[in-house]
């Protein structure tokens, strides 16, 4: 559901092709680390306007899409 | 010098922590000040800051020691301020006693505030600096937590254990540009050693006398401007724990 900003946001942090990512992708593969991911969460709140903390690690762009669902209710 | 930054200051109602927010705001921050019970002390402070020094100041009642009281209170501040650029662990209690004798609740007090008091703030403010891509922590150990103190086993554990809070979070969060670091301050007149002043401790001080709360106040204005010290312990004692 929140793939797209996601993608979006990790293309233009790492400024590899929007393309190339997929729900599998992990985020180590992309060049991100796991503090990383909570500022990428921080940068998603400002663009799909939620306030969530994340407090667990994710290793791909799918556990980071299903744990913002999961938070939203 | 630090204008459009705000600092919270854990324990800036009284003593060291009092001059802390003066002298950061005499530098140009907004200050928010947390504090424990003593509402009239922390108002005061505040007023110093706005009509001394013309920053905005607000004062937060909170138990550093409550996980839940800090998350809600850093959430209030980043409403009233926008975020946080500064965060100093100053608040911090003693309960001295011999080690044979220490009743539980005085370890735990004492380990629940000057350490995990400490731990719930940077826990809370980690994601404010984060998104800034930048931030300055200043942890207020003790010599204590150098030395070693009898009678002070609960207290020197704490202040120790704050060196390696600070090591720890100097080291993790460095790649996002956040800082921290530790002051150690040794005898400083305050409300905490009001009754110290015949301590024979005071003997063994190469400069010879207790400091003062603004000599801990110049540290912690080094420490917020210095752009390239991470991870240090600083000690503010007169000499006596080198
Ligand atoms: N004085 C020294 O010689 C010395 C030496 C080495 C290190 N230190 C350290 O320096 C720091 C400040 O010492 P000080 O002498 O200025 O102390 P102080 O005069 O006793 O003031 C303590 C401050 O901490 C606040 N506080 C206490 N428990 C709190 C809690 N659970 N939650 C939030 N705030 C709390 C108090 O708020 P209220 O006003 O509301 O009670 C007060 O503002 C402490 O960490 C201390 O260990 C002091």
């Amino acid at each position: 559901m929140y793939f797209d900003a996601i993608a979006r946001i990790v293309s233009e942090r790492t400024g590899c092709d929007i393309a190339d990512i997929r729900p599998e992708s992990k985020f180590a593969e992309l060049g991100i680390d796991s503090l990383d991911t909570v500022e990428l969460l921080m940068n998603l709140e400002d663009e799909i306007g939620i306030e969530i903390e994340l407090d667990r690690k994710v290793e791909t762009i799918n556990d980071l899409d299903q744990f913002i669902q999961s938070r939203q209710g | 010098m630090l204008k459009g930054k705000t600092a919270i200051i854990t324990g800036g109602s009284r003593g060291i922590g009092k001059a802390i927010a003066c002298k950061l705001a005499s530098m140009g921050a907004d200050i928010a000040v947390i504090y424990a019970g003593n509402t009239e002390a922390a108002e005061k402070v505040c007023r110093e800051c706005r009509e001394a020094y013309g920053r905005s100041a607000k004062a937060y009642q909170c138990d550093v020691s409550d996980f839940a009281a800090v998350k809600e209170t850093v959430g209030r501040i980043k409403a009233d301020f926008g975020t946080a650029h500064i965060l100093v662990n100053n608040a911090g209690i003693t309960r001295d006693g011999l080690l044979a004798m220490m009743k539980e609740e005085d370890y735990d007090a004492v380990l629940d505030t000057n350490l995990k008091g400490a731990f719930n703030m940077i826990r809370h403010c980690a994601g404010l600096f984060i998104r800034n891509r930048g931030g300055c922590i200043i942890n207020i150990t003790s010599v204590a937590g150098i030395m070693g103190n009898a009678g002070q086993c609960n207290y020197s554990a704490s202040k120790a254990g704050l060196v390696g809070l600070t090591k720890s979070v100097a080291r993790e969060l460095a790649p996002k540009g956040i800082r921290c670091n530790a002051i150690a301050p040794g005898f400083i007149a305050t409300d905490m050693t009001d009754n110290q002043a015949d301590n024979p401790l005071l003997e063994r001080i190469p400069l010879g006398r207790m400091g003062g709360t603004g000599d801990v106040a110049e540290a912690a204005a080094y420490l917020a401007t210095a752009a390239y010290v991470t991870g240090v312990v600083l000690r503010v004692d007169g000499g006596i724990a080198m």
